[in-house]
């Protein structure tokens, strides 16, 4: 009861004008800086920070989350309309949203993945109001071992769930790795893999092998059969929002298994993006229509939608009771706290209520006002689809460009685009899966430190991730899966025998 | 349009064996550049732990296996597979209309900067292959690049290449 009174005092901080207007005006620029490649919801949240400072704090962080929503919801736009995902937690969202565009479902496909971002997101908002102390407890229980599990269970997952040949899919996580790996070492401070190339020290970054890889590749694909762009009829309507809104209810299993998946990788250190692959691919295992997953099921981008913006928003649970940020962009808003001269942590709920309870507060509202702000303008979005190919097509490799030299203000890597683009390109052809090989990349640096950190614990003795019931059983359940394309050909030939 | 296109009647430049052959090779070929990288990094356990090629080196040893395995499955396995087409000549055509113009738009990026070579590419792009008229394709190209400009150097503060070679935006005053 406490947590409700203490909200509704935050309600009355977060609902005058002035804040109300904020946060319009965060959403909007959030979703521009979300559909701009290369100026995801950190990199944006930093830049209009200083924009920030002669606020009132409360106003500030409400603005500044509110850009965070925007940038969410954003996201998913340019993933849905033209397979380029502006975050690692949008690649998800392409498998199936981008076949549904294609299919001249795009305003189904948009109201699906903004309606699922903020039931993800509410679910994580809920759950931050009652359960904080709590769970912040549990994840101080993290160690390095139970986070390299972590990781190991999402990359396992890629090999148990993936139709293709398991080599290849192996191959090209392992690729990713390889590529994280280039650049300084964290720990040793010794440049790896650069053979002395001094472009290369600033390592790969995922966003520009993501650009590449999907937005450049898919463009060199679509252009095999001509100019055609398909999904460029599609009938876009108001009414899409209704009627995707009656069939969106079917699938409240899915939506509570990613809630649930996309709160606890939040809140545990596994992020938003490991929580989007792994639900589109237990939905992928639940689902009666799991063999449909990727050519366009509305399932594939509730799934991932919900669990990665659950994620995102229960990744500020830790960052506020613990102060320790789950994701880059609650770094950045840490750094905005500190900055108005809050500490964040324990203490701060009992020395600025107002402020913490306002910013739960805006939280609601102000992913309200981003569903709003974003299913108004559906119909806006889809239309872009029907611009022709031939004038479209130039466009968004020059927006990728833009995207990858925004990255590190480096020509370079508007190369090292267009070599993705055509490795994105062979892969499809070749049916490489490249979700893994981009995941690998993100992830690659976080999962060698948490690999290295347990090494250094067990000195050298892979027991470590066996050493307590709860490492034990993700590590398990890891094994399982990766061995899970022989198993079930065993268990298929065992049948086959008996029959 | 993802489809890969399987049709054998048509003109191939190449099969999907031989292209996953190659694609193999280029995998155990990374595996084995990543390997010597890390073996000269040290991929041992050092005093203070694992060494910086401890990670790496596994990662390649990984890349090599499971490339040996594509590899005898593309070249021994899949014989049949010898007809498929990975790309017809038509297609071929097609993809590199986009690439090679796209590969000169990236060296104007470098040399001329960003705002002027997408006006050409654009343009040129939506005349040659959208046989769109002149008028239309500057408008739509200068349009752009000029909302580019204002979106990126005046928002967002963020400065985008205006070329290392010769910075034709010098002509209005932009440096």
């Amino acid at each position: 009861m406490e947590e409700i009174n203490a909200l509704f005092s935050g309600f009355a901080i977060a609902m005058t004008p002035f804040n109300l207007l904020l946060m319009l005006i965060g959403v909007t620029l959030g979703v521009i800086i979300g559909v701009l490649p290369g100026l995801g919801g950190a990199n944006g949240i930093a830049i209009l920070l200083p924009l920030t400072f002669t606020m009132p704090p409360t106003s500030a962080i409400i603005m500044l989350s509110c850009i965070y929503w925007g940038a969410l919801f954003g996201g998913a736009i340019t993933s849905v309309l033209f397979n380029i995902p502006g975050e690692p937690w949008s690649v998800a969202t392409t498998f199936d949203g981008y076949p549904m565009a294609r299919n001249g479902k795009a305003g189904e496909a948009l109201t699906a993945a903004f309606t699922s971002s903020f039931v993800g997101a509410f679910f994580a908002i809920v759950m931050i109001t009652f359960l904080a102390p709590l769970v912040a407890k549990f994840a101080l229980q993290f160690g390095p071992p139970e986070f390299f599990s972590v990781y190991l269970l999402t990359f396992c997952s890629f090999v148990g769930m993936n139709k293709g040949s398991p080599f290849k899919t192996i191959s090209a996580m392992m690729l990713g790795f390889a590529l994280a790996t280039v650049g300084m070492d964290t720990v040793t401070g010794q440049l790896r893999l650069t053979f002395g190339n001094p472009e290369l020290m600033r390592g790969f970054d995922f966003l520009i092998a993501v650009i590449g890889l999907f937005g450049i590749g898919e463009i060199l694909l679509s252009m095999e059969e001509g100019l055609a762009f398909q999904g460029a009829a599609a009938k876009i309507r108001g009414k899409v929002v209704l009627e995707t809104w009656k069939q969106l209810p079917k699938y409240w299993a899915t939506s509570l298994r990613s809630c649930l998946i996309g709160c606890w990788m939040g809140i545990t250190p596994g992020g938003a993006t490991p929580a989007s692959f792994m639900a589109y691919g237990v939905a992928k295992r639940v689902s009666k229509d799991g063999d449909k997953f990727g050519t366009g099921k509305m399932e594939g981008i509730v799934a991932p939608e919900t669990a990665a913006h659950a994620a995102g928003t229960a990744a500020l649970l830790p960052m506020l009771s613990l102060g320790i940020p789950g994701s880059p962009t609650a770094a950045v808003l840490l750094g905005g706290l500190l900055i108005w001269g809050l500490q964040p942590g324990p203490l701060l709920f009992v020395e600025k209520p107002d402020f913490v309870w306002g910013l739960i507060a805006s939280m609601y509202l102000g992913n309200l006002a981003g569903l709003f702000v974003v299913l108004t303008c559906v119909p806006l979005f889809a239309s872009i689809l029907r611009i022709p190919f031939s004038i479209i097509a130039p466009v968004i490799i020059v927006i990728c460009a833009v995207g990858a030299y925004t990255v590190h203000n480096a020509t370079f890597d508007v190369w090292l685009m267009l070599g993705f683009g055509v490795l994105g390109y062979i892969f499809k052809k070749l049916d490489y899966p490249m979700a893994p090989m981009v995941l690998a990349l993100v992830l690659g640096d976080r999962a060698e430190d948490s690999f290295r950190q347990s090494m250094l614990f067990s000195q050298g003795s892979l027991d470590i991730f066996f050493s307590n019931y709860l490492v034990a059983t993700i590590t398990s359940i890891a094994l399982l899966l990766l061995f899970w394309p022989l198993i079930g050909k065993l268990i298929g030939k065992k049948k086959a025998d008996t029959a | 349009m993802s489809e890969k296109t399987n049709n054998s009647n048509e003109d191939s430049v190449i099969s999907v064996r031989v292209m996953d052959i190659i694609a193999a090779l280029l995998f155990l070929a990374v595996g084995l550049t990543v390997m010597i990288g890390s073996l000269k990094l040290g991929a041992s356990w050092g005093s203070d732990g694992p060494e910086a090629g401890y990670f790496p080196f596994y990662i390649s040893l990984i890349i090599m296996l499971s490339s040996s395995v594509t590899l005898y499955q593309a070249a021994i396995v899949d014989k049949e597979k010898k007809a498929e087409s990975f790309v017809s000549r038509e297609s071929f055509k097609q993809v590199m209309a986009v690439l090679l113009p796209a590969i000169v738009f990236v060296l104007g990026v470098q040399l001329i900067g960003i705002y002027v070579s997408s006006v050409f590419y654009i343009a040129i792009f939506m005349v040659w292959l959208g046989k769109y008229p002149i008028w239309k394709a500057i408008v739509v190209s200068v349009g752009v690049s000029a909302a580019l400009y204002l979106m990126f150097e005046f928002w967002f503060q963020v400065p985008l290449p205006h070329g290392s070679w010769f910075n034709p935006l010098e002509f209005f005053g932009v440096n």
